[in-house]
């Protein structure tokens, strides 16, 4: 079993830890096979400073998937919120249909999202990124489920004492489901670092690329600098990383809520 | 306690206090997936660019049907959802009920080094999968000194070697996530039910059939349809490791209708049509599997 499981380990970590070795060597050591880190981190980073702009790459991810993962945490969980607080036939019913919005699939909407967000003049912006995304059946769902678990006593001594229905769910609500805006925090982040059809339809300028974009250009030559090009996939995983090495237990937590 | 009429009003407060939470979210949704979606059937049944295009009834939807290279995409991601989904829900379910073990040493370490890979960009891993197979790259590398292949095999410029890799990939990359929800799923099965079967003579292999699989049931039913889903609409793969080639041997179907939207010359108008067919193949799909899952109960 443990044999087992050390074999699946090392295949889980093995590319990983190759794209880091990757990243600090020169492409001809990469590949004759060096899988020991070595020292030409340096001539990499500026090889690829170079060759694409990736401040402004990170720059641009970074507020795009920062601000849409705040604005869909508030979105989705007011509304997952006001749909189990107040439930009654017809919310149920509005509920099942947002539910069916979870099996369109994207490229169903892509090009009148397109048609849509060109005429608005949404191209190339950080508005333009965050609208087909930012309200998610998944996520409704998620913090629907969640808010089963609010003690309805709690809610009635806080409305005897006065709370206004706003100030109960941002006072009580959000403090006490604090895992479950953690997992969707971190899946909210990722999805939106990650995505990569939707900014390579509206993203049509240089200037607005993100990180993901980047790195699939690096792959367009003929002849590839493995080390350049693992050190742009390096610097594209390393957020990701961070945020779910930060968020990795409540995230669990938070999953747990929502299969319950 | 208050007068009826009085609790009357604020029923309806909270009744409209609700419509208000929810309003935001639900508007959203609807814009941004329901308006588009009937837009896309709209267009579907339309051809020309701009300004100038005009109806042609079923034209679109015949000319599918005679798209070979539309009907080798659908072949390509139907064998991806065919193999690599249960494979994965499989691998996932044997791989959490394993670390669900209390006596089990470096669980947490396991656990993560499993996860470890869902941290990373999906054109990140594309492009770490289109190096290590690369001709010169490792996999390559290794096979040849291991006196497996004379020569280096080239993996992503042979129809079934692209296809594979697709696949290993994907099960690189999401099978530790699936394991997730199944061990989030089996902390709520009581440890002692496991423990009262070793006492009764059940073999791993029995209880992980009689308790772990029954009792999952929700869970393997919500994680085989979000793959299904996640399969069928695959591109950042297709795009970023084989280029959907040899000759469109590995391109999947929502690769192929970026490409027919914005590569070639844009026909927004048969891009439609070839989408709905995903929808309805999705909705039939998510349909089937509910249909499965409910049997069962």
């Amino acid at each position: 079993m443990y044999a087992f499981l050390c074999v699946v380990s090392f295949f889980s970590v093995f590319p990983l830890y190759w794209m880091i070795s990757a990243a600090t060597n020169k492409s001809a050591e990469v590949i004759s096979g060096r899988l020991i880190p070595g020292t030409y981190f340096v001539q990499n980073f500026k090889a690829l400073m170079a060759n694409q702009d990736v401040g402004r790459a990170l720059a641009n991810s970074f507020k795009y998937a920062i601000i849409l993962t705040l604005v869909s945490l508030v979105v989705s969980s007011l509304a997952g919120y006001g749909f189990e607080i107040y439930h009654d036939k017809a919310k149920d019913a509005v509920m099942n249909i947002i539910l069916l919005a979870m099996m369109v699939p994207f490229v169903a909407t892509m090009i009148p999202l397109f048609q849509m967000f060109s005429t608005a003049g949404w191209l190339n912006s950080t508005i333009g990124f965050i609208l087909p995304t930012v309200s998610t059946p998944f996520l409704i769902m998620m913090f629907r489920q969640s808010a089963r678990s609010f003690p309805h006593d709690i809610m009635e001594a806080a409305r005897i004492d006065g709370l206004s229905e706003i100030r109960i769910f941002f006072q009580m609500f959000i403090p006490t489901m604090r895992s479950t805006y953690a997992a969707a925090m971190t899946i909210t982040f990722m999805n939106a670092w990650n995505s990569y059809l939707w900014p390579k339809v509206i993203m049509t300028d240089a200037t607005s690329q993100t990180m993901p974009m980047v790195v699939a250009n690096l792959t367009q030559g003929y002849v590839t600098d493995y080390g350049m090009l693992m050190l742009a996939v390096l610097i594209c995983t390393l957020p990701t990383a961070i945020v779910f090495f930060c968020l990795q237990n409540a995230f669990a937590e938070g999953i747990t809520g929502a299969v319950k | 306690m208050s007068k009826p009429s009085k609790k009357m009003t604020l029923n309806k407060k909270h009744n409209l206090m609700g419509w208000l939470f929810l309003a935001p979210g639900a508007l959203l949704i609807l814009l941004m997936s329901f308006v588009p979606m009937f837009r896309a059937l709209m267009l579907s049944f339309m051809t020309g660019v701009g300004a100038s295009m005009k109806s042609c009834g079923l034209l679109n939807y015949t000319r599918m049907f005679k798209d070979t290279v539309f009907i080798q995409s659908i072949k390509n991601t139907f064998f991806y959802l065919i193999i690599q989904v249960p494979l994965m829900l499989i691998f996932a379910l044997i791989l959490a009920s394993i670390l669900n073990n209390k006596n089990l040493r470096c669980k947490g370490l396991f656990r993560t080094m499993i996860f470890l890979p869902c941290a990373t960009s999906l054109v990140a891993y594309a492009v770490i999968f289109r190096s290590l197979f690369a001709n010169n790259g490792i996999v390559n590398l290794v096979l040849v000194k291991l006196g497996i292949l004379d020569a280096p095999y080239s993996f992503l410029t042979n129809m079934w070697s692209a296809r594979i890799v697709i696949i290993i990939a994907l099960l690189w990359r999401w099978t530790g996530y699936n394991m997730v929800f199944y061990l989030a799923g089996l902390q709520n099965i009581e440890y002692s039910v496991y423990e009262a079967a070793k006492i009764d003579g059940a073999s791993a292999v029995q209880s992980f059939f009689r308790i772990t699989v029954p009792l999952l049931k929700p869970t393997i039913l919500l994680t085989a349809i979000m793959s299904t889903n996640g399969t069928l609409q695959l591109f950042d793969e297709s795009v970023n490791l084989t280029d959907g080639g040899p000759a469109n041997a590995s391109i999947t179907m929502s690769h192929y209708i970026y490409n027919m939207s914005f590569k070639y010359v844009p026909n927004f108008g048969y891009a439609a049509a070839m989408s709905f067919l995903i929808l309805i193949l999705v909705a039939i799909l998510a349909f089937l599997q509910m249909k499965v899952g409910d049997k069962r109960d």
